[in-house]
């Protein structure tokens, strides 16, 4: 099976997050600093990243995501891992 | 006393279960009024003993079970004392907090950690000194310590080493990475997985099967198959101390403390 391509994983994400932390999906695009969008602190980083671990089937060492604040960066992280 | 209600934690028996709720925000940080409250528990567990088959661990706060010691007091304690005191500090709380950690983990009774969100470093040491973990979906487990220069100092490495394969345990400790509950499960660290915040309820359903049987057998089989490793245990903090008398341990806890960003500072 092709891999998902990566406007796909985007969305995939963006769709993920917009209902676990009751953000309109509208509001939110693949550049947007997803601390500042969603609201969320540290800790609940890690809750969103349990969350897209299950939802992909994956396993995303946190250190993969230092540095990381866009939901297209945090695409590709994913990305690599399919 | 059969009931107890502390600034971090609390106990109470129901249905014949010790309940331990940790209850210190922000995440069940464990210091110095953490460590007392857990000794007056294990002071306390002969007595409640007598009354419960089962013991369960658990954290009232929606951020997880414990995020680990708590690292600011660690860190400000460190800097109102000259080098020799801070590190005597170290190893009086280390000896403490191991003592109250074998007296959990050599309880006769059947003990159940049950887990959800944050369980990182001594909150994952707390666990591991359980009998059986049920951990919630989004449960998610790290040894962080390297990342900053030290190694888990609250029995976390010989218990791991005790209860996992050699070559897990090396992933988890030199990567410092955390790992969500599918992997903990798939290494055979927790035993059931609870759907969000279900944990508790499960932990007390199986309680209640353990409650079933005889506690003297009970008691007896946990005692057959899982040794405490006292030398390691000891060497563990030597290890720590050692590591932790270094100026780049003192120069990451810095960092990690007045870090004011939205990630922590973890290398």
């Amino acid at each position: 099976m092709a891999a998902p391509t990566i406007d796909h994983t985007i969305g995939e994400i963006l769709n993920l997050a917009a209902s676990h932390f009751k953000v309109p999906r509208e509001r939110l695009t693949p550049d947007d600093d997803f601390f500042k969008t969603l609201g969320i602190d540290s800790l609940q980083a890690l809750d969103l990243l349990t969350r897209l671990e299950q939802h992909f089937r994956i396993e995303l060492p946190d250190y993969e995501l230092q540095g990381v604040s866009d939901f297209r960066t945090l695409a590709s992280r994913i990305q690599s891992r399919l | 006393m059969t009931d107890f209600k502390g600034q971090t934690l609390s106990w109470q028996i129901v249905n014949g279960a010790i309940e331990l709720a940790l209850h210190r925000e922000a995440c069940n940080e464990i210091g110095s009024v953490t460590l007392e409250e857990l000794e007056e528990f294990v002071a306390a567990l002969p007595e409640l003993t007598d009354d419960a088959h089962a013991l369960i661990i658990h954290s009232t706060l929606k951020a997880g079970f414990s995020a680990g010691a708590d690292l600011r007091e660690l860190f400000q304690r460190s800097q109102e004392m000259d080098q020799g005191a801070a590190l005597r500090g170290v190893r009086s709380f280390l000896e403490r907090i191991h003592a109250v950690m074998n007296t959990i983990d050599a309880s006769p009774l059947t003990t159940i950690a049950a887990v959800h969100g944050v369980t990182f470093g001594g909150g994952f040491e707390l666990a591991l000194a359980c009998d059986i973990i049920i951990a919630d979906r989004v449960t998610r487990f790290c040894f962080p310590e390297l990342r900053l220069g030290l190694i888990p100092g609250f029995g976390g490495i010989p218990r791991l080493k005790r209860d996992l394969g050699n070559a897990v345990v090396r992933d988890l400790l030199l990567t410092g990475r955390s790992f969500n509950v599918m992997k903990a499960q798939q290494i055979g660290l927790v035993s059931q997985i609870a759907a969000e915040g279900e944990a508790l309820r499960i932990a007390r359903a199986t309680a209640s099967q353990i409650g079933k049987f005889d506690k003297r057998t009970a008691a007896a089989a946990k005692e057959f198959v899982k040794p405490i490793p006292y030398e390691e245990l000891k060497r563990e903090i030597d290890i720590f101390c050692d590591l932790y008398s270094r100026p780049a341990v003192e120069e990451g806890l810095r960092r990690f403390v007045e870090n004011k960003g939205v990630q922590p500072y973890l290398p």
